[in-house]
Order: C-alpha cells, then structure tokens, then sequence
C-alpha cells in the first residue's frame, strides 16, 4: 500500500515539475508555475518521509535529524534567497546549484562506500554521482566567487592542458575501478573525490567574464545529471525524471548561449579567443571618436521619434538599471517610442538583463530580443549604448580578420543617430577595437553610466 | 528504466524550447531548485541509517540541509525575479 502510495506522490511530483517548467514560457503563467513546482517538491519529500520503505519493508526512521536537517536547510535558504540584491543574481544562482551538486556528491559518496557491491552497473552510476556531483559543487563555487568578484581570472595555455590532463585521468580511473573493482578497491573512490574537486576549480577558473552565461547554464545542466545519477543509485523515479529534465534543459540553454556567440562548447571550455586572432582588427590608427555632450545628447533622444537602448554588463556593474528606467520613462513621456534591444549572452548569465531591467519596474514588452531590435534599427532615431561593447561590434559582420567574425550582434549602426555611452576607450572583454566607436554616426559619451544617466534625466527636465 | 530515460529527455527539450529569452534566468534558477529533488536520497540514506552509525547521520544530515538550501533558496530567489516581471497598466 505505502509502495503505491509513494508511486502517486512522485507522479504528482514530476507533473508539477513538468508543469512548472511548462508554464516558463509565458511572463505571465511563470510566478504560478514556479509556485507548482515547490508545491510537488514539498509533496514529494513529504511522501518520502511517510512512505519510503527498504526492500525488507522498513520505514523511515531517525525523523529528528531529517526534520533538523530540512528546517535548518529552509531557514538559511530563505534568508539567502530573500536578502540578496538583484544585480547580484547570477553569484546566488550559482551558490545555490553548487549546493544541490554537493547533496548529489554526498549521497553517491554514501552508497558508494557504504556498499561492498561488484556490479559494474552500481560501480559506474555511483563514479559517475561522484565525480559529476563533485564538479558541479567546485565549479560552482568557483563561478560564484568569480561573479562576486572574490575570485580573479587565471588564464593561461597550461591550465588547458592540466584540464584535459585531469579529465582523462578521472575517465580512465572510472573505466578501471568499472572494469577491475578490485584493483585499487575504494581507495578509487577517495581518488576520483579529490581529482573531481580539483578539475572543479581548474575548469572554471579560466574562463572569462563573457563566457559566464555559458558556463552557469552548463553547471545548471551538469547539477540536474548529476541528480538523475542519483535517482539510478537509488531506483527513485522522481530523481531520475527531476534531474534528466534540468539535465536537458540546462543543455539546451548552454547550446543557445554558445549560439548567441558563434563558438561551440569546447571552444569556450578550452578558454580565450584562440591565442592566434589576438591582434585580429585592423588597428583603430589615428581614427578619432567624436565626443558629445550630455545637453546634445538629452536633445537628440527628446526630440526623435524613436529611441533603442542596447544595456550591456556595464549597466550592471554601474547598478544604473533604475536611472536608466528613469531615463526611458521621461523620454516616454516627451512622446518618444523608446525599446530595449537585448542580446542573449549580454551580461554575466542567461536572460541577465532582462531581469535587471524587470527590477527597475521596465514593463517587458518593451524589452526587444536581437532579432526583432534589427529590424526595427534601421526606423529607430537614436540608438543609446549603455555598457555593453562585443555584442554591438560590426566587425562581427564585416571584418572576417576578427575574432569574434560570425558571432550575431545587434546591428546599431544601422540607427540614424548611435551614443555610446563608456567609461574610456578601453576595449571590452574579448580585447577587441570596435570599430563602431569611430563610425561616422556614432558620438561617445565618456563617464559612468550611472552618473551619465542622472545627468541626461536632469537635461531632460530643463528642456 | 531507459523507456524512462528517453522519454523524460525528450519532454525536457520540449518543454523548455519554448522559454523566451525574457525568462532565461528563471528557468535556470527554477530549474536550478527542481535539481534539489536530490534531497529524496539524502532523507533515504539518513532514514535507513542505524541510530548509533553518527558518521552516516551526519553526513546526512549536511547533505539534507545542502539539499534543501538549493530547494528554498532556488524556489524562493525564482519567485521574487518572477514577481517582477509584470506588464504595464
């Protein structure tokens, strides 16, 4: 009876999940969907708790530590999740994925040594909990710190090496310990503990701020396999289903990430832009930018039909997001269409601007993606760059020599007018000239963007 | 079990392939919270443990709370970005 009782609690479970993830796809359903899902979590551990029975029919005992473990688990989630700023999302997200990567390493860790089990099948399901669990924690951690800046980039063609060093010992230390258990016993277990903790940290460490979304959706599939290796330690139906589906859709949103830049995975693990294309660009020479002042600018955007703001991660780090709304809300009021264009990987994880934005109150239709915002560029008056740099670079579509040639981009040159609004002449993250802030419509305005939005709005009091 | 396997990978990238670009952080930190499911086998390996074994209980017992910090905090962290995507009035 309990046996079938749990059935039905997991089939619930893995509906609302389905559910949940369903209703993603609409603004509007999300928050209810989202609700869902914690619902049939909430029931699924509940059933655990009253139904689960070993195969010689005993129940779950030594409740007092479970109910500890959860409330104490609750607590500090919540406080975590409701204390922390908006802008600094992306650490949490990864804090948070790098726990579930643990609890995955922990349990496989405990079947694996608790049990004297040959069987191949148990040996390569609980190696692989082991060391997919164990990267997903350190990787995490690392992302985590690198996003809030705890942790600096270390680059550098030895860490590529010493990363495939480590990957192909940990895969043929898991073919040995499958294939000849009893070679090196348990002891391969601690081993590939250790390796996996390590190549955690060596495989994220070089990689670069830009590439941050690839990696934080990557991590997020790697947590859900690593939860699926689980449910097959365990034959439970609700880990396996619960993990595979994270599994496949944090991969489709890694491949989407990589997309949106024009480099396949391995190109990004493997860190840089290829050492060769370094210098790629024809050198900016003695081409002068052309500067413009705030009043010019506040003029140019008040009295044009059609305004496009393109917000990069500068618009993050500045934490301008809620005087840029300001910004665009007095424009608004003037008379003046005024949209968001929105390139998929600007910013430090998927969708990163879009729910910065949503913060500073910016209903989302006005939020335009990549494709829609390039066709209506060339009908747009001004198009004002806050912050961002590659992902506006026509040198991704014109200048085969570039390394980031072929990569999509937001065609802003096509606008009547283009701002850039930068803090200097420095290149961006990819160390690449961009061509556009010599383009013959293009005027720079210097300073930080927070700063240099306060003072359009003021312009644009006065006027 | 792979029937299962198959099965559930394929209504994964069904069912997310239609998330606008809009949403992607939720869905990574919704889908991020839904990978806690882990937690059922913390509570199984902690459950079955003999009362005296402290060594399996206390590993447990970081694993529950790990398990559920990912559950909370990634349901809760999505629910507040969600809250702020509204339309205009």
């Amino acid at each position: 009876m309990s046996e079938f009782l749990l059935e039905l609690f997991y089939i619930v479970g893995c509906v609302t999940f389905i559910i949940g993830l369903k209703m993603l796809s609409s603004p509007d359903k999300a928050r209810e969907g989202n609700t869902i899902a914690a619902a049939g979590m909430i029931l699924a551990i509940i059933g655990t708790i009253l139904f689960h029975k070993t195969e010689t029919g005993e129940g779950i005992s030594n409740h007092a530590w479970i109910v500890a473990g959860l409330a104490v688990g609750t607590i500090i989630g919540y406080l975590m999740a409701t204390r922390v700023q908006m802008t600094s999302m992306p650490q949490m997200v990864s804090f948070f994925n790098g726990t579930g990567g643990a609890t995955s390493a922990l349990i496989a860790c405990m079947e694996f040594f608790a049990s004297d089990s040959g069987d191949w099948g148990f040996l390569l399901v609980a190696y692989l909990g082991i060391v997919i669990g164990t990267v997903t924690f350190s990787g995490s951690m690392v992302a985590y710190g690198k996003l809030d800046d705890k942790i600096k980039d270390i680059g550098g063609r030895f860490l590529t090496y010493l990363n495939w060093l480590f990957l192909a010992v940990i895969i043929i230390l898991m073919g040995l310990g499958v294939f000849s258990p009893d070679t090196l016993g348990q002891t391969t277990g601690w081993i590939l503990l250790a390796l996996s903790l390590f190549y955690g940290v060596l495989f994220v460490m070089p990689i670069g701020g830009a590439d941050m979304p690839v990696v934080i959706a990557l991590l997020n599939s790697l947590s859900g396999i690593a939860g699926a290796f689980g449910g097959l330690i365990y034959g439970n139906r609700i880990m396996l289903i619960g993990g595979i589906l994270v599994g496949a859709s944090g991969l489709i949103l890694t491949f989407l990430m990589c997309k949106a830049m024009n480099r396949s995975l391995l190109n990004v693990l493997i860190g840089g832009f290829g050492g060769g294309a370094a210098g790629g660009g024809a050198a900016a020479g003695d081409q002068v930018a052309k500067e413009i002042s705030h009043n010019d600018t506040a003029i140019l955007c008040a009295y044009a039909s059609k305004v496009c703001i393109v917000p990069g991660y500068g618009l993050a780090v500045a934490q301008a997001q809620h005087v840029c709304h300001d910004f665009e809300k007095r424009l608004s009021d003037q008379g003046v269409e005024v949209y968001y264009a929105i390139h998929p990987v600007a910013g430090r994880m998927p969708g990163h601007m879009n729910v910065l934005l949503a913060e500073a109150d910016v209903p989302y239709p006005k939020l335009v993606e990549m494709d829609d915002a390039n066709e209506m560029m060339a009908q747009t008056d001004v198009c004002i760059i806050v912050g961002a740099n590659d992902v506006v670079n026509p040198a991704a579509e014109n200048d085969p020599g570039s390394p980031i040639y072929g990569m999509p981009v937001i065609k802003v040159w096509e606008a009547k007018n283009v701002v850039v609004m930068k803090r200097s002449m420095r290149p961006g993250y990819a160390g690449i000239e961009n061509p556009l802030f010599f383009h013959e419509r293009t005027k720079m305005l210097f300073g930080d963007a927070k700063d240099t939005l306060g003072k359009l709005v003021s312009e644009i009091k006065t006027l | 079990m792979i029937f299962l396997i198959v099965l559930a990978i394929f209504l994964g990238t069904e069912v997310i392939k239609n998330v606008p670009a809009l949403l992607h952080t939720p869905l990574m930190s919704g889908s991020n919270a839904i990978s806690g499911v882990v937690i059922m086998g913390s509570i199984i390996v902690i459950g079955h443990a003999r009362p005296d074994d402290y060594l399996t209980l206390s590993l447990g017992f970081l694993a529950v709370v790990l398990g559920t910090l990912n559950v909370v905090g990634g349901f809760a962290v999505t629910g507040r970005m969600l809250a702020m995507f509204k339309k205009k009035k």
